[in-house]
């Protein structure tokens, strides 16, 4: 992987080693072609083992684990919170004052995947301050990051040489009348302090991956990843179990798409009475640009394009006013694209040359790159989000205002309401409770009854207002008619289209788009993209990009749908290469690339990847994203 | 035979790309993901398994700079280090703070502390001086082994093999010494979240350099650019370099 190569020889030529050992034993023990004997799922392709997680190659069949010793380390807390992002801080902030204003002993824990509080944070982002202003009335005078107040807000829709303006008219939900833009990285590291300040234990570098459950089924808490195991699935000498940490109530707040959740919909069958959830990938960047062209406050989104009329997406541009004349934007492409040929990352690339914004750009600097998925589903895919034993927070059931793109305060929100139904339950002295994991159903009426849900409900149809023949045109007239006049109080509710990985339609019934090469002053090839994210994880670890089948990408994938994940995946994670031994193709994964945007397990069509978490402290290295 | 002094550096990420600072007087750090430089997780391994194999009683971790050193510290005790020493050196003074101030500091918390060695990684990330773990060793007087692959305790004596240019040396100096850690001497174990919550219940002591004596680095003299040899060759007979 070209990666390897840019940083210097001294860290990896240890390691390398060690890879080139393992994967010279691996080829010599798996050499293709052979069939698999002892993977649970036979696979009669020529295959080359990709998979070595222990999630799909359980370890307690395995000879290379006997003797191993795997009991773990446990503690007890009150609260443990999975997730250092907007919910899971506010819900830890909130807990913490509550418990300090009536004098009450309380331990939170929080654990959170990146090696420090904001380094996985990635958003636009225009903060509205009124989760804020309920948390802390005094943000401004502890120092909060809120530094640019929005002026000017600017909405075009897009052609390709041409720019049409379509007024901001008070009472639209993209207006931004008292919000802010934000770093949101940095907002989310100094909520990191104050909940430090107020007494939570916040654990960076360590990620939640296993959920572990009572004898009745409810949740007991979560168990820390394991580290020190090698690529191929055997143990290290470095080997250590995680750590369990077990909680009355555990809050899961993953964000968008979380691995954790995605087991919890299943085990407690959450999302029964709800649609499938629908997102988008947002790819940004930040740019360093001529001072004469900055202009702080100013907010410009547009639609149009370089996407299709029925390919939902914008963009967003945002100037910042922190001292250095710095633009954060970016774009946003609904996932539930239909065409395999399509790449977000380079349709982001090739709208920074429209003129409007190419303008802008001109003269200046790339200083960051990331990418996230968001959810798009609104009301119509809120799952149920309280089980024994815990709750979900956050974008992880997914409580973002698609139209007026800002999910932060919904999801600050939400931690602050959980926190709330918690903290009587959890202090009370005589704790009566049906499971072991208490079960607090409060949280999901209090949701009800704020403004968290009134806000949804009212956005509801617009996003689905996408979906007809007119796509984007029918759905700006939808909103400016039923939105901007009614408020989302017609009495019906339209559906989304089903599942993302569902809409792809097979590559010989589309045309392949020919995107620009990058020009390398405006548009950049993905590996130096990716370089600029900061994004490392530790070589010698199983991929966490697991799949349920190793057969299944090259026989399903490639063959029908040319292999979109070398195109969603804004890291380039995913390459189909050519087999070294004969005719064919295989899949390979450059793990180390992975920027936890979860856009694979999404829009994966055959559903196959299974995004599981890496080593803690691994992933991306976001400063202010 | 009883104390290690360990020296453990905060540095950017290795997978991090630097940027510079618009007004060019230093790259940007705040924000910016840092953790403890390799060659110094190598040398706290090394400690670490030394005092398993009972041959040293105790590990202390040392670390110069602002408040977030201390991170760095936490992560040196969650590895197996026993106390912490946090130098507290913050603002202009730390950016001016190069490897002979550090070893003056290391001198002299090594003759406070009555340690038998001091180890070091051999460079740090970040500027590559490649020069503490020398510096500390003339100012103390003590021997050292630089470089080392392996290191082995051998009475009163330690057998040290080091990566040189030609290959592999071998030598034995006596305690106490100084040693400097290279890539190949051992694999640095994980600081797992147990570890790490019993670190927060270990002591780091905080103290300043002019608590050891130790004085304000000088200010920097700005470099002059030359256009030829002759030039260079002139300029340094003028200031009596040669």
């Amino acid at each position: 992987m070209l990666i390897h190569t840019m940083f210097p020889a001294s860290r990896y030529s240890i390691q390398a080693q060690r890879c080139i050992r393992v994967l010279k034993t691996v080829k010599a023990d798996h050499a293709p072609p052979q069939l698999y004997t002892w993977r649970w799922k036979c696979s009669s392709a020529v295959t080359p083992r990709i998979t070595s997680h222990y999630t799909i190659c359980p370890r307690d069949k395995d000879p290379r684990w006997e003797g191993v010793e795997m009991e773990r380390f446990a503690d007890e807390a009150d609260v443990v919170i999975v997730g250092g992002g907007p919910a899971g801080l506010s819900a830890a902030i909130r807990l913490k004052q509550l418990a300090n204003e009536q004098e009450k002993e309380l331990r939170v824990c929080l654990v959170e995947k990146a090696s420090q509080i904001g380094a996985h944070t990635l958003s636009g982002a225009c903060l509205e301050p009124s989760a804020l202003n309920e948390l802390f009335s005094d943000w401004k005078e502890r120092g909060a990051p809120l530094n640019t107040p929005v002026t000017e807000d600017v909405f075009s829709l897009l052609t390709k040489k041409y720019r049409i303006p379509v007024p901001m008219l008070p009472g639209l939900p993209m207006n931004n009348h008292g919000n802010y833009i934000v770093r949101l990285g940095h907002f989310v590291r100094w909520l990191g302090e104050q909940a430090e300040e107020l007494g939570v234990e916040i654990y960076p570098g360590y990620a939640a991956a296993e959920v572990l459950f009572h004898e009745d089924g409810s949740v007991k808490g979560i168990a820390t990843n394991d580290v020190g195991i090698a690529k191929d699935g055997s143990p290290k000498d470095v080997f250590e179990r995680g750590m369990e940490l077990h909680a009355k109530v555990t809050l899961f707040g993953e964000g968008c798409h979380g691995h954790l959740a995605k087991q919890l919909y299943r085990q407690f069958n959450l999302r029964e009475n709800c649609e499938p959830q629908t997102y988008a990938i947002g790819l940004k960047e930040v740019w360093l640009i001529d001072e004469k062209k900055w202009r702080p406050g100013r907010v410009e989104h547009s639609v149009g394009w370089p996407l299709n009329r029925n390919t939902y997406g914008g963009s967003f541009l945002y100037h910042l006013n922190e001292g250095e004349p710095l633009v954060a934007l970016g774009v946003v492409v609904g996932l539930d694209y239909t065409n395999p040929y399509l790449s977000p990352f380079r349709e982001f690339q090739r709208w920074k040359h429209h003129p409007f914004i190419a303008k802008t750009l001109e003269g200046g600097n790339r200083i960051a790159y990331g990418a996230r998925a968001l959810n798009e589903g609104g009301y119509q895919c809120l799952p149920k989000v309280t089980f024994p034993g815990g709750m979900l927070i956050g974008c992880s059931p997914g409580f973002m205002n698609v139209p007026k793109i800002k999910g932060t305060h919904t999801a600050m929100k939400s931690g602050m309401l959980a926190a709330e139904a918690i903290f009587p339950k959890v202090t009370a002295k005589d704790l009566a409770s049906e499971t072991a994991g208490l079960h607090v159903p409060e949280y999901e009426d209090n949701l009800k009854k704020s403004w968290i849900w009134k806000e949804l409900y009212s956005v509801r149809n617009i996003r689905p207002s996408f979906h007809s023949y007119f796509g984007l045109y029918g759905g700006m007239v939808y909103t400016g008619v039923f939105y901007w006049i009614l408020r989302g109080k017609e009495p019906w509710t339209l559906k989304h289209a089903g599942l993302d990985s569902a809409q792809l339609r097979p590559a010989k019934e589309c045309t392949a788009i020919e995107y620009p090469k990058p020009d390398g002053k405006l548009s950049f090839d993905l590996l130096s993209s990716v370089a600029l994210s900061g994004t490392n994880h530790e070589g010698d670890q199983p991929p966490h990009l697991t799949l349920k089948d190793d057969s299944v990408p090259v026989a399903n994938n490639l063959a029908i749908y040319d292999g979109p994940e070398q195109r969603f995946c804004p890291a380039g994670v995913y390459e189909y290469v050519p087999l070294e031994t004969g005719e064919g193709m295989r899949l390979q994964i450059n793990a180390q690339n992975c920027v936890h945007c979860k856009t694979c397990d999404i829009k994966d069509p055959s559903q196959n990847i299974n995004w599981v978490v890496p080593e803690g402290s691994g992933g991306p290295a976001y400063n202010g994203m | 035979m009883s104390r290690v002094l360990v020296g453990v550096k905060r540095v950017i990420d290795y997978a991090v790309k630097i940027r510079v600072k618009p007004d060019h007087s230093g790259v940007v750090t705040d924000g910016v993901k840092h953790s403890m430089n390799p060659f110094c997780e190598i040398a706290v391994e090394e400690a670490v398994k030394l005092k398993e194999k009972k041959f040293i009683k105790e590990v202390v971790a040392v670390s110069c700079g602002p408040t977030q050193v201390t991170e760095t510290i936490r992560t040196a005790l969650a590895m197996g280090c026993d106390r912490g020493i946090h130098v507290e050196v913050s603002g202009k003074d730390y950016e001016a703070m190069g490897p002979l101030q550090i070893s003056k500091i290391f001198a002299a918390l090594a003759k406070k502390e009555e340690a038998s060695l001091v180890i070091l990684g051999k460079q740090a990330i970040d500027d590559d001086c490649n020069q503490t773990g020398q510096m500390t060793a003339a100012l103390l007087d003590w021997p050292q082994g630089t470089f080392a692959s392996e290191v082995t305790i051998d009475g009163e004596k330690v057998k040290v093999v080091r990566e040189i240019d030609g290959g592999l040396e071998t030598i034995k100096i006596s305690m106490p010494a100084v040693l400097t850690a290279d890539l190949r001497l051992n694999t640095p174990r994980y600081a797992t979240l147990p570890n790490i919550m019993k670190a927060k219940k270990k002591k780091i002591a905080n103290m300043k350099p002019a608590d050891l004596g130790v004085d304000e680095p000088p200010t920097r003299l700005a470099g002059v650019k030359v256009e030829t040899v002759d030039d260079l060759v002139a300029k340094l007979k003028a200031n009596g370099t040669i």
